[in-house]
């Protein structure tokens, strides 16, 4: 089976998001750089399915000179081989772009099955799955929770408001995934030394012959509105009395009960 | 030239789903300021005869395909037909839900449409004749203006922040044929949760529980005060990892992004990832026995105190107010 994950790199969530003052990105520095958390899910469910069905897992990603990294570490975790498209033209790529850049790459791969993440944890634009399903002219799920195959046919999860959707394709497809597929693995200290000699094939636009022309734009980036600061409740020291008061305070000043 | 707002309308069951109106009361208000029609698609199963109400929340026209393979929901039978129809009609603008069936379809349209989106928007305006998205980034760290440059503009509008307003207007019901083509995708069962769930994606009032409720049997008490104030009840990751709530529950930089009115924290110490999905709401109440959490630095109401104490007395206090 020719498996393809494509994974990006981002922000950890532990990082504080700082606006540049004149709203065109956000500050970069000092910004611990992961893996999507979704992609990991991605990698994993590839991994297991390679392991299970045979085959080799290839890793795609977009990104700067850093996000060679976020690909080692899909090759330590297990991956065979990665592409990486690096190409300042593209680092103002919105979702179609991002996708059609993917789908030149993947294009030129053998392939039965491309693992996404649901949404990249930074533009949190949950597109780039479906555009790439898309463009390469094949079925997509996304969200999923929970991915069987069985020869070509495809079985999976996936949640929607109040309820589970069981729903069937067949291969070749996109998964979207999300948390609650599978539980990724940590690389393995020969893991991360395997990976260091694992091929990984450098592209840029011009040589998968796609335009970096957005159709899309942040236009401005904005700080979070600032919350006033909030009332600590004591009207009196019992749980019942800080209760009462806030009840009324909902009621009467909030008017959201 | 393109022209029109355009709103994909989100069926269930065979009913518009409150997003439905949200997205046309919408579609009204930027229509009216393009000096522009407001017009709807509607793809169901036996939904010619409310396909009309539509017009009651401001839409001009409605265009209807009603056939089988709509219900339940897929992706290649919506998709084919709304992007035929957006396509044949030169819309300007389109209005999805950024609910888990648009978040399904509205990239495949993008995809299909060759355009640009901006997702999960919690406003929308005109500006300079063209669409102007303001949409959480970061899980809510910061925000973004989005423009977009291609025909359509899409934007899929987070449900529960758009106020619904109803304005008469024709609502004339006109049928289209949708071109469906070959069928890649099936659903082969709909696992119902409880009925009566509340999404914490959809509600106004979000009682959300952590660690700090010790173990899931005590979510009890956070389900009688959701039930008194019509809420559904959130977690975070840490009480969704112990296996304690179910992953649709989790809020959070990789939960669920939310912006009710009342958001309600509960043994919840406001991790930065917690943080980040429901900072945007309009009223934050932490119950943490921990004066130092950073819960507090968020909240409107802090309540430093026992949350077993906290919360039914809470319930009662509900209860007495609103009878
Ligand atoms: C990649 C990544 C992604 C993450 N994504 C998310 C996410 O999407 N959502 C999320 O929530 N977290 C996320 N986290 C986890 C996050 O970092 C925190 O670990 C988590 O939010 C902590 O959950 P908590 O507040 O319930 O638990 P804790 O931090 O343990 O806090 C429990 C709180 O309960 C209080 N408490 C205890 N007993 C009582 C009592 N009787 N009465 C009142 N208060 C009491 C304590 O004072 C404490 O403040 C993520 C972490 C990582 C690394
Ligand atoms: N620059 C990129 N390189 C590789 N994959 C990407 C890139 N951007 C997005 N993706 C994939 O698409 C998914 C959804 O991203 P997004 O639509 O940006 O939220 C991610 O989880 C990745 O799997």
């Amino acid at each position: 089976m020719n498996i393809i994950a494509c994974v990006k790199q981002v922000p950890d969530t532990e990082a504080q998001i700082k606006v540049k003052a004149d709203g065109s990105g956000i500050e970069e520095g000092g910004i611990k750089w992961v893996m999507n958390p979704y992609d990991e899910f991605g990698v994993e469910e590839a991994l297991k399915l390679k392991e299970k069905a045979g085959g080799d897992v290839t890793i795609v990603s977009i990104g700067p000179a850093r996000a060679m990294e976020t690909i080692r570490t899909a090759l330590a975790m297990g991956a065979e081989k990665g592409v990486h498209i690096d190409d300042p033209a593209l680092n103002a790529a919105d979702a179609y772009t991002t996708a059609a850049a993917l789908a030149a790459a993947i294009k030129g791969l053998p392939y039965d099955i491309i693992f996404c993440g649901q949404r990249a944890i930074d533009d949190d634009s949950a597109q780039v799955g479906a555009i790439l399903a898309e463009i390469l002219g094949v079925p997509q799920v996304t969200f999923v929770t929970k991915l069987e195959i069985d020869g070509t046919k495809v079985k999976a999860v996936r949640p929607i408001e109040g309820a589970q959707l069981v729903i069937e394709t067949s291969l070749p497809c996109v998964i979207t995934a999300t948390k609650g597929l599978n539980e990724p693995r940590y690389a393995s200290l020969p893991g991360i030394m395997k990976a260091k000699k694992k091929p990984v094939e450098a592209k840029n636009a011009a040589a998968l012959g796609v335009s970096t022309d957005a159709k899309s734009k942040v236009a401005k980036m904005i700080p979070p509105p600032a919350r006033p600061p909030g009332k600590i409740l004591c009207a009196d020291d019992t749980p019942e009395g800080k209760a009462a008061e806030l009840a009324k305070l909902l009621r009467e000043e909030a008017k959201v009960i | 030239m393109a022209k029109g707002v355009w709103i994909v309308a989100e069926l269930r069951d065979g009913a518009f789903r409150k997003v439905t109106f949200e997205m046309a009361s919408t579609a009204r208000k930027l229509a009216d300021q393009l000096g522009e029609e407001a017009c709807a698609v509607v793809c169901g199963s036996g939904v010619a005869g409310i396909a009309g109400e539509l017009g009651k929340y401001g839409i001009d026209k409605v265009y209807v395909a009603d056939n089988a393979a709509f219900e339940p929901y897929t992706t290649d039978a919506h998709a084919a037909a709304v992007a035929k129809v957006v396509k044949d009609n030169d819309a300007a603008i389109l209005l999805v839900a950024a609910s888990f069936q648009g978040k399904d379809l509205a990239p495949r349209l993008v995809g299909k449409l060759a355009t640009g989106m901006a997702s999960d928007c919690t406003d929308v305006k005109i500006a300079d004749g063209k669409l102007l998205a303001i949409r959480p980034m970061y899980a809510g760290k910061c925000f973004g203006e989005i423009v977009v440059s291609a025909t359509p503009q899409i934007a899929a509008l987070r449900p529960n922040v758009f106020p619904i307003v109803e304005s008469a207007k024709a609502g004339a019901v006109e049928a289209f044929d949708p071109g469906l083509g070959e069928l890649k995708t099936k659903v082969l069962e709909v696992q119902k949760e409880q009925a009566g769930k509340i999404d914490v994606s959809e509600a106004n009032i979000i009682v959300s529980g952590g660690r700090g409720m010790k173990g899931p049997e005590n979510f009890a008490i956070l389900e009688e005060l959701a039930g008194v104030l019509g809420a559904a009840v959130g977690a975070s990751r840490a009480a969704v990892d112990a296996g304690w709530r179910a992953q649709s529950d989790q809020v959070g930089q990789t939960g669920k992004v939310v912006s009710p009115n009342l958001y309600i924290a509960c043994g919840i110490s406001g991790a930065i990832q917690h943080l980040a999905g429901m900072s945007s709401s309009k009223y934050i109440v932490a119950v943490n026995k921990d004066p130092e959490a950073p819960i507090f630095q968020k909240a409107d109401y802090g309540l430093v105190d026992d949350l077993f104490k906290v919360v039914p007395a809470l319930t009662q206090e509900c209860k007495k107010l609103l009878g």
